[in-house]
């Protein structure tokens, strides 16, 4: 018999040939003892490779997979665009948006309900929060159960904003979620989170209410506003550091 | 795209396998579904996930390491001494465990092996995963075998000179 063809040893180390051929082959690694030697330490590597890292397919999967496999693909990509669209025109058009809010009603009560919300806790002095960002997980972790999605706290700290904690609150329709923040000038903002269930998804906008600015957006289940006593510019920042850090 | 979570386990083996590395594996095995999630619109239906998302590992794979040859390319560039050549000869040397092997062997080659052997793809499912021909899949094969078979026999060490 002459040699069989590469493709064919790497075939009969991979079990993969047929009964009667896989026989001839192995009649012919028999005659050819440097063959033979080598094509068994091919199949001895196969079991090496499975010994060392079949073990891994037993191993719990992390949580953060497990969250990234179950995570649904929406429409990511044009909701950023969008987002990135608006902010543009945000940015221009500047209280030209705050005429055009009425195009959804659910919105502009967002808006000022995070705005009341604000103007209450944010001059706290000894009880700003219920829970401090000492306890950051169990904060996310009961807010989370509290609003029956799964919350994630932005951070700011490159906008120079720590995370002091965060509180439940009662909304029209259930329970919100308030996470605030502070600088070390003293300054706060407020990130209120509703999970409203029927919000439609809109890009970033704009509403002023006395002097608290308010740049809110709907995301699915989640209705978000950022609120502080902020220049404009400047909480825009943070407005779309939160929101790219809520759709990575 | 509902079941990516049932393919956790082999991608998972398969990026240990790959990078050699615990954390290494499940950071691009996290970054291959945030991208999967992100391209689902590039997922034909009826086409086998798993074997799209081994397609995205190992492109996110192969990336990385032309990123770190890059840096490592400028750190080189940067020392101001020359790296001692015996150094690498005493590597080679102490090439004993079947992860040093691995690593020891070009990413192309390593990616070939791995699907055939350890996640028992097919040579034509291998080659579409890749997407390269199924004649380079054997090639590749054929050399990983036998480079990993010398480094595992120690005989891919250099020769040493007994000086006297």
């Amino acid at each position: 018999m002459n040699r069989p063809l590469d493709a064919e040893l790497h075939a009969w180390a991979d079990d993969r040939l047929d009964p009667a051929r896989a026989a001839e082959v192995s009649a012919w690694l028999a005659a050819h003892p440097d063959e033979g030697a080598r094509l068994t330490a091919w199949k001895r590597q196969k079991e090496l490779l499975h010994a060392a890292f079949d073990p891994v397919l037993d191993e719990p999967v992390p949580a953060r997979l497990a969250d990234a496999a179950a995570r649904r693909a929406p429409a990511r990509a044009w909701r950023i665009a969008a987002a990135v669209g608006w902010l543009a025109i945000g940015v221009v058009a500047g209280y030209q948006l705050h005429g055009a809010r009425h195009a959804d009603a659910a919105a502009p009560a967002l808006a000022r309900q995070a705005a009341i919300a604000h103007v209450v806790y944010a001059p706290e002095v000894r009880h700003p929060v219920e829970v401090g960002a000492d306890q950051e997980a169990h904060l996310v972790q009961w807010l989370s159960k509290r609003l029956g999605t799964p919350l994630k706290t932005p951070h700011f700290a490159a906008q120079g904003f720590e995370l002091v904690g965060g509180r439940l609150l009662p909304g029209e329709r259930g329970p919100v979620a308030q996470f605030m923040y502070q600088d070390r000038g003293g300054r706060r903002l407020t990130l209120y989170v509703n999970s409203d269930g029927d919000n439609r998804d809109t890009a970033f906008r704009y509403a002023q209410e006395g002097k608290v600015g308010v740049f809110y957006w709907l995301d699915g289940r989640l209705g978000y506003a950022l609120s502080g006593e902020l220049p404009r510019a400047e909480l825009l920042a943070i407005a779309e550091s939160a929101y790219r850090q809520l759709n990575p | 795209m509902d079941d990516l979570a049932a393919h956790l386990p082999r991608l998972r083996r398969y990026a240990r396998a790959l990078t050699g590395d615990r954390h290494r594996a499940d950071d691009l095995v996290q970054d291959t579904l945030e991208r999967a999630l992100t391209r689902s619109s590039l997922w034909r239906r009826g086409s086998k996930l798993d074997a799209w998302l081994l397609t995205i590992m190992h492109n996110l794979f192969v990336n990385q390491v032309r990123t770190q040859a890059r840096q490592a390319t400028e750190a080189l560039d940067a020392l101001p001494v020359e790296p001692a050549q015996r150094a690498m000869q005493a590597d080679a040397l102490e090439v004993r465990d079947l992860d040093a092997a691995l690593a020891a062997l070009p990413v192309e080659q390593r990616a070939v092996l791995l699907l055939v052997t350890l996640d028992e793809r097919s040579y034509e499912e291998t080659a579409r995963i890749l997407d390269i021909p199924v004649g380079t899949v054997m090639s590749r094969l054929s050399r990983a075998r036998e480079r990993l078979r010398q480094l595992l026999d120690g005989s891919a060490a250099p020769a040493l000179k007994v000086v006297k």
